[in-house]
């Protein structure tokens, strides 16, 4: 056992440290440490200088863009983008349909949606929550038939975060209503500008709209765009959301925001903002948030060790999820807790009129991609055999 | 950056993870607690004919000069089984004072007989109405002749009555000197009383006790750094002892849900419970990342040590408490009887945290040092 990166590792680290300082742009580096919105255009822009430098899509297999990396170079990177405070790429590209492609796609549709996909020529949008399917995703019900070599889709997706953005779609529909109600699910990937569909925009509590409702009314789509076979489209989509483990913790993040943390804490006790008291009871706190994020990242290195060594479910992996997800929150607490009454002004460009939507928007971190509390039906279940 | 044991390491762990299991099953630890010494000298025995009690020591002590990580291993080991026989004591602790600050003769003097199982040390350091955990003592070391004449009273002196050799914490005119006194020694006086984990403690009162030059350990005014170092190794270990009893408990209690039938079901079935198996399972691996970020801490850099123990010790105080409460509410009322397991456990979880430093202690500590992570 030893904690210390390799001298390989090491100037691993070096070498995307310095591209990292060297190819972000000022003005995005400026928006992420303020917290502002990103638009598209700075996404895109940014995933393009990642896939100019052959880092945007790294963990898809090396024959379609990947990089051979090993578990703690896949570490290090994300790391070192989080204190970079580069911004990730789309994950619904980068993350999502890419692999899935890469797994299930026909040669047609690699050829036509990877390196498209890779450089955000493409942006995607994820159709899979429905009004009446959220944690429950297999009852959805929003319908594909089959009609000659199309299928003709009637129903609503929700939740759909950036589909005003979207060039495609990938989701879920139901080809088959008779059987089980994970069978007769077809993943489809769908061009946006197909008639028949309507995006309406979502507002959400931290005043952004990056949630929509899509409508689908007569919506042709070719039997061609079905991803794995039909009716297997739950299969697809569990290998979707079993995502990779390592990074889905967001360390690195966390990390930079501690230290933002850490200097506002020291420059408003400076200032006679916090009284003593007062900066005694947040210190506190702070150390308290620094011992879990420390035994978390920790936690996360286990994993990353046991990777290197051939991997398998382990009990470390399975808590990442719950436990990333609930310090990225208690981060944005103590940011808003530090920005105090000027926080709730929300109009300006820094980081104390970022503090309240940050808090509020980052409550949907523990309800994507399979809320908390299903996280832990499936670790109780598939861990502790209850 | 690694975590795999090696095969050897992962052989001592099974090794002795299987003698707990195999010989020191809740009977047998219930047995040790009646008796006379409140400890198994046959268990004792047993673990110096395994060599695990020369494990930490140097080479050319007699020992095995085993790292961090070892002693992580068989203090999980020990504190699956709750065992109760002196090994923090004697070897973690007492011992750490002689392998940080103890000179070669003194090593040889003592060392071997520890060893061998046949000597028992205990450390006397805290005392009544002093501020925890510090570096300090009230109890005074003043020279006399070629020697010092000891005079104080100390507290909490784990497994103190059936000590041969105690290391006692004394004030001198140059700072704070660690001493060895043989139990015996006139003006000895010692109470022996058990902890409510079961361990043996003791009260020491120390009158007029005199000893020779050769009793210093390191030189006057050494003592706080000795200390400093000492106690750290031995939060690492109380970090994975804690680690093994938390792994016991939430076992025990999986079991448990698996087993216990109410409703005409098994009540892990209910979702109340299953989650909160879930929660505690993470406060067990938070914690196991921590003994292993504390043991792999102890010989680096010393800044660094005194933050990552400190973030492990905090770490347990939590989890232990949060492990130790659960194991018992959702055993309900068999968990609060003492012929269950887990009810010890609990308690010997609540005792760890209180021992060297509980959360909020160092959690101060860190405030003071600037945070678990050092500023850029």
């Amino acid at each position: 056992m030893n904690l210390e990166f390799t001298p390989e590792e090491i100037a691993f680290r070096d070498e995307v440290r310095a591209f990292f300082r060297e190819a972000l742009p000022d003005d995005l580096r400026r928006k992420m440490i303020n917290r502002e919105h990103l638009e598209k255009d700075d996404t895109v822009r940014w995933q393009r200088i990642l896939n100019a430098r052959g880092w945007a899509v790294t963990h898809w297999p090396v024959a379609y863009g990947g990089q051979a990396w090993t578990p703690a170079q896949r570490y290090i990177f994300q790391e070192e983008m989080a204190l970079a405070h580069a911004p990730e790429g789309s994950p619904f590209n980068v993350n999502m349909i890419g692999p899935v492609l890469c797994r299930f796609g026909t040669d047609e549709q690699k050829r036509r949606f990877l390196a498209a996909t890779a450089n955000l020529d493409i942006w995607w949008c994820q159709g899979f929550s429905e009004p009446g399917a959220g944690s429950d995703l297999a009852s959805l019900k929003t319908s594909a038939v089959r009609d000659g070599d199309h299928y003709v889709l009637n129903g609503q997706k929700i939740w759909t975060t950036q589909a005003q953005h979207a060039d495609w779609m990938f989701g879920l529909f139901r080809t088959d209503g008779s059987g089980k109600k994970q069978q007769g699910i077809t993943f489809l990937l769908l061009d946006m500008k197909t008639p028949g569909i309507t995006v309406r925009p979502i507002e959400t509590i931290d005043g952004g709209h990056d949630a929509n409702e899509v409508f689908f009314d007569d919506v042709r789509v070719p039997v061609a765009n079905v991803v794995g076979e039909e009716g297997k489209g739950w299969d697809v989509a569990k290998h979707l959301l079993g995502s990779e483990r390592s990074g889905i913790a967001r360390i690195g993040l966390s990390k930079e925001r501690l230290s933002q943390l850490r200097s506002l804490e020291r420059r408003l006790a400076a200032e006679g903002v916090l009284t003593p008291a007062e900066h005694e009871r947040l210190a506190f706190k702070l150390a308290e948030v620094e011992v879990e994020l420390r035994a978390l990242e920790l936690t996360q290195l286990r994993v990353v060790s046991a990777d290197a060594h051939g991997g398998g479910a382990n009990a470390a992996a399975s808590i990442l999820k719950v436990k990333g997800t609930e310090m990225q929150q208690r981060m944005t607490e103590l940011v808003l807790e530090l920005a105090g009454p000027a926080g709730l002004a929300t109009a300006g460009h820094d980081w104390v009129s970022a503090a309240a939507p940050f808090y509020f928007t980052m409550r949907k971190v523990s309800i994507f991609g399979g809320s908390n509390e299903i996280q832990k039906n499936i670790i109780a279940k598939t861990m502790l055999g209850l | 950056m690694d975590f795999e044991l090696t095969d050897e390491q992962k052989m001592l762990s099974e090794t002795v993870t299987r003698f707990v299991a195999e010989t020191y099953d809740f009977s047998k630890r219930e047995h040790a607690l009646r008796s006379a010494d409140g400890w198994s000298r046959e268990a004792w025995a047993a673990l110096a004919e395994m060599g695990l009690l020369g494990l930490p020591f140097a080479e050319e002590d007699g020992g095995f000069g085993g790292s961090g990580v070892e002693m992580m291993l068989i203090m999980e080991a020990l504190g699956r089984g709750l065992m109760v026989e002196p090994y923090f004591a004697t070897v973690v602790l007492a011992g750490g004072v002689l392998r940080h600050g103890a000179s070669a003769a003194q090593r040889a003097a003592i060392v071997p007989g520890v060893i061998a199982g046949e000597r028992i040390l205990a450390l006397a350091h805290d005392e009544a109405g002093q501020a925890r955990h510090t570096l300090a003592a009230r109890t005074t070391a003043r020279p006399a002749g070629d020697g010092w004449i000891i005079d104080g009273a100390k507290i909490a002196v784990i497994h103190g009555q059936s000590a041969g050799t105690l290391i006692v914490s004394a004030t001198t005119g140059e700072g704070l000197g660690l001493f060895l006194v043989d139990a015996r020694a006139d003006g000895v006086s010692i109470e022996a009383t058990r902890g409510y984990d079961g361990v043996p403690v003791a009260s020491v009162r120390l009158a007029g006790v005199a000893v020779g030059a050769d009793a210093l350990i390191g030189e006057a005014g050494t003592g706080a750094a000795i200390l400093d170092r000492s106690f750290d190794e031995a939060r690492a270990a109380l970090v994975a002892e804690a680690v093994g009893a938390m792994a016991e408990t939430f076992d025990i209690t999986v079991d448990y849900l698996k087993t216990r039938q109410q409703f005409g079901v098994a009540i892990g079935s209910f979702q109340a419970l299953q989650h909160r198996a879930v929660d505690m399972l993470m406060q067990l691996e938070l914690s196991r990342s921590m003994a292993v970020l504390a043991a792999l801490s102890l010989d680096g850099d010393a800044d660094q040590r005194r933050r990552n123990i400190a973030a492990a010790k905090a770490q347990i105080g939590k989890s232990g408490r949060m492990v130790g409460q659960e194991a018992v509410q959702m055993h309900g009322a068999i968990g609060i009887t003492a012929e269950y397991k887990v009810g010890h456990a609990f308690k010997r979880l609540t005792a760890i945290d209180a021992l060297l430093g509980d959360r909020d202690h160092h959690l101060a500590r860190l405030v003071e040092l600037g945070g678990v992570y050092p500023a850029e």
